[in-house]
């Protein structure tokens, strides 16, 4: 049933801004093969009974216990879904890849070293590794037997990566490079066995090499103390006159950006799906407190403000779901379509998850925030007991914040999305720009009948409408200010990035309620429906600040007031009754002890 | 030696159950999971088969959904699956579902059977001893243990209060396995992703009609219990107290 009604033909990234989706074109977990279900079943239970009873050796950092837990996930076959299976691997699909990667993501520290590893650690050889590299490395790092990390960083460049101070010469002999250096903030350092690292040919060519931590000349600095994913480890490495040879040197002498920067894009999608598992874990335990917690004779599960906070969580991962599981299901169609036994079968691979650069740094921004909110919110409602160690709040709180922070901060990933969409749509890949012009003349000739949607949740889908509208008149609005200096516009950028990240979440909430509804019935999508109006109630309140920063910044006088005029009228909306919706979303999961939908 | 394995999809655990309309069993609007004493029957199976080489086959009866288990099975090295797949085999009792599985495997050698001790819903604890009436097989419940010998095979079996039984038994046999007899495998992704091509006969509520008849048990009525709390206070000096406390535990209460 599941396979007739999933996306099948290929859809163009960042598109969603520009034309309407029906449910038929997305795909949620509700669309789950049995394989996928399978897959999840299996992650879940190794989470909860290989990982989870580990927690505190981990956190403690007992690196032996997390190394025998890397060599157990990789005898299961989780780490190696994304590596071909001529190397080892089980070249799987990404939805596939998502799903571990949010069960994975019970406890962080240990999701932090399985992510590093699996990810940036691992694929740099995948998709740039010449074919002795590959069979050399991939299979041990598939089985857990040799863990992989990466280093780009440096103590003063992170974002600005390409300003490294590493350095490669070629030696004498030809035979070695020869690496001098210091690279900071290395995922996996302490234990990994095989790095990334970047350096500069003579100074100058940013170029990528292979180095195991035998090599002479290698060595790594203490752990760093940090504020959480206390159980993953994190140095510094130094190489001092390192010697690689020269067949590690990793793809193309001086593109080494090219690996930077598409190795952070492949991996993004998972951390949003990371950020999904984790919060669900939160939220599963802020319900138990709440239920057994009294105060004023009553459980605290009673109280109005604790049940809308439960709510707010709960609708958040739904959102997140519907999110992360959508744009792996866009990928894997693209995916669907590479030549997998062409010579540039790893190029197209990129370039096809490139296509939703976009859609993949929303996840990234959105997932990392959501979970801030709600590791916070289960700290509140933990209360006193939230501030302290003994209780699973503390440590969620502070192991979340670094979401935010690595793999492309999440001000980069708005600058991504922005400018992203803007170079799509200056080379035509994207036309935005003719949406905006037909938009422009629509607004400026006055108000018009707005079109009358039918069928299920017409209402939500007219406002999914608007929010589209809002971000097409702001961006053209702006652009038309500061025409091609746009880039240099961070804040105007930022804004636009963030009404860009609402319309897609909101989209993608509508459509997955939506489809629901198609299948099981109304009844059946009670839950979903108003989670989606709880969403798309805060996602417009966003979008509308969003729009009104922006204008006020471009427009001034009679054009301003002008311009605040059709703000008003596109964002114009009935509010939903969101105190009652809140109740009913409330009721459900309190009920249940934890995230549902039934 | 070939082993087959009946298994049943159940409501999962903490699922909250609801009850159907009629009020006679529970809405099928819930999540489900393998039945837990079966786990551990499967488990048995292809430890069964690592020692001794053979084959081990899974079978399950009900919806399409229930399929779900038999892939699960063949993820963690089963060799085959049979679903008898009809919603109509969600409302037999025992003995017909026994009747169906006889009717199914008709054409079948099997040395063992398994089933798990009983179902987490129904807990009936008896498709798998009619089973063996059926086939006209002996049969032994609560299977802690197994060891094949030229003669057959001894097995454990559980009784109360910390004894076991042990009992010399020839093949082909019935036995009804214990939950947590074993550690249970995971699926790993190779076998999740062999298990697709592996073979799953499918087998008609038609294929089988002629071999069951009429329940002969039934559920007339199913309610959720009503919780009461009643608060009585023993009167009188502290050694009558104590006695009327003990009387009661031990007589009313029956935990002493």
């Amino acid at each position: 049933m599941a396979t007739a009604t999933v996306p099948k033909s290929k859809i163009s990234g960042g598109s969603f801004l520009l034309e309407a989706r029906t449910p038929h074109e997305v795909f949620t977990p509700e669309d789950f093969t049995e394989q996928h279900q399978l897959i999840g079943q299996t992650t879940e239970e190794f989470a909860t009974n290989e990982i989870l009873p580990n927690v505190e050796k981990i956190e403690h950092k007992d690196f032996s216990v997390t190394r025998d837990l890397l060599k157990k996930a990789g005898e299961l076959g989780l780490s190696s879904v994304e590596i071909p299976e001529a190397y080892g691997g089980l070249e799987m699909d990404k939805v596939t890849a998502a799903v571990i990667a949010d069960h994975i993501a019970k406890y962080a520290g240990f999701a932090t070293t399985w992510g590093g590893h699996t990810g940036i650690g691992t694929l740099p050889i995948v998709y740039f590794g010449t074919e002795e590299q590959k069979k050399k490395y991939l299979p041990r790092l598939a089985a857990g037997e040799i863990v992989g990390a990466y280093a780009l960083s440096e103590a003063s460049s992170g974002s600005d990566a390409l300003n490294c101070r590493a350095r490669a010469e070629l030696s004498s002999d030809q035979k070695h490079y020869i690496l001098n250096g210091e690279k900071m903030w290395i995922t996996n350092a302490g234990f990994a066995d095989l790095f990334t690292v970047f350096a500069k040919i003579d100074g100058e060519k940013f170029t990528t090499f292979l180095v195991e931590k035998t090599f002479p000349g290698f060595s790594i600095g203490a752990e760093e103390h940090k504020m959480g994913i206390r159980g993953s480890s994190t140095c510094p490495i130094i190489l001092n006159d390192c010697k690689v040879p020269v067949e590690n040197l990793l793809g193309e002498i001086g593109k080494g950006h090219v690996i930077a920067f598409n190795i952070l894009n492949v991996g993004r999608f998972k951390l949003g799906a990371m950020c999904v598992g984790g919060g669900r874990v939160s939220l599963e335990n802020a319900i138990g407190y709440a239920k057994q917690r009294k105060a004023f004779g009553k459980v605290i599960a009673d109280f109005g403000l604790v049940r809308e906070k439960i709510a707010n969580m709960a609708t958040l991962i739904y959102v997140g779901e519907s999110l992360v599981y959508r744009t792996v299901g866009l990928m894997d169609v693209a995916l669907g379509e590479v030549d997998k036994s062409a010579a540039d079968a790893a190029k197209q691979t990129l370039k096809a998850i490139e296509e939703y650069a976009v859609e993949c740094s929303i996840i990234k921004v959105w997932g990392s925030e959501m979970i801030d909110y709600v590791v916070d919110e289960t700290v509140q409602i933990y209360g006193g007991y939230g501030f302290v160690e003994e209780y699973p709040a503390e440590r969620a709180y502070r192991d979340a914040r670094i979401n935010r922070i690595f793999e492309g901060t999440n001000e980069i990933n708005r600058l991504i999305i922005t400018g992203f969409l803007l170079k799509r749509a200056m080379t035509g890949q994207l036309p935005l720009m003719p949406a905006i012009k037909k938009l422009m003349d629509e607004v400026l000739s006055g108000p018009s009948q707005s079109e009358e949607l039918e069928g299920p949740l017409a209402e939500e889908r007219k406002l999914v409408a608007q929010a589209k509208k809002l971000g097409l008149f702001v961006a053209g609005s702006a652009t038309q200010k500061y025409m091609q200096a746009i880039q240099d516009q961070q804040e105007v950028m930022g804004a636009i990035a963030d009404m860009v990240i609402e319309t897609y979440a909101m989209e993608s909430a509508v459509l997955r309620a939506q489809k629901i509804a198609e299948q099981k019935g109304e009844a059946a999508a009670s839950l979903p429906i108003a989670m989606t109006r709880v969403y798309l109630s805060q996602a417009m309140e966003k979008i509308e600040a969003a729009a009104k920063k922006v204008i006020a910044a471009v427009a001034e006088g009679d054009m301003l007031r002008t311009q605040l005029a059709i703000l008003r009228r596109l964002a114009k909306h009935e509010p939903f009754n969101t105190i009652e919706l809140r109740q009913q979303i409330a009721g459900k999961v309190i009920e249940r002890g934890k995230y549902t939908l039934a | 030696m070939k082993i087959l394995v009946c298994m049943k999809q159940v409501p999962q655990k903490d699922a909250p159950l609801k009850l159907n309309e009629s009020g006679t069993w529970i809405r099928e609007d819930v999540s489900y999971e393998v039945n837990e004493p079966d786990a551990f029957a499967l488990e048995e199976s292809l430890r069964q088969k690592e020692k001794h080489g053979g084959e081990v086959v899974v079978i399950t009866s009900g919806p399409a959904r229930a399929q779900q288990v038999l892939r699960e099975a063949l993820a963690k090295g089963a060799d085959r699956a049979i679903h008898l797949e009809d919603n109509a085999f969600v409302g037999l009792d025992a003995f017909n579902t026994a009747r169906a599985f006889a009717a199914a495997i008709k054409d079948e050698q099997f040395d063992l059977i398994f089933t798990g001790l009983q179902s987490d819903d129904y807990g009936y604890a008896q498709t798998g001893v009619v089973l063996a009436e059926l086939l006209g097989w002996p049969h032994a419940t609560i299977i802690m243990h197994i060891e094949k010998n030229d003669a057959g095979i001894r097995v454990k079996r559980e009784l109360e209060a910390g004894y076991f039984q042990y009992v010399d038994m020839p093949l082909p046999a019935v036995l009804t396995i214990q939950s947590g007899i074993n550690k249970l495998r995971y699926a790993t992704l190779i076998g999740i992703k062999q298990a697709k091509n592996k073979p799953l006969r499918k087998v008609t509520l038609a294929e089988v009609q002629s071999a069951i008849g009429a329940n002969l048990q039934k559920i007339e009525r199913l309610y959720v219990p009503q919780k009461t709390k009643n608060t009585e206070f023993l009167e009188g000096p502290p050694a009558e107290v104590a006695k009327k406390l003990v009387d009661k535990l031990r007589n009313e209460v029956r935990v002493l």
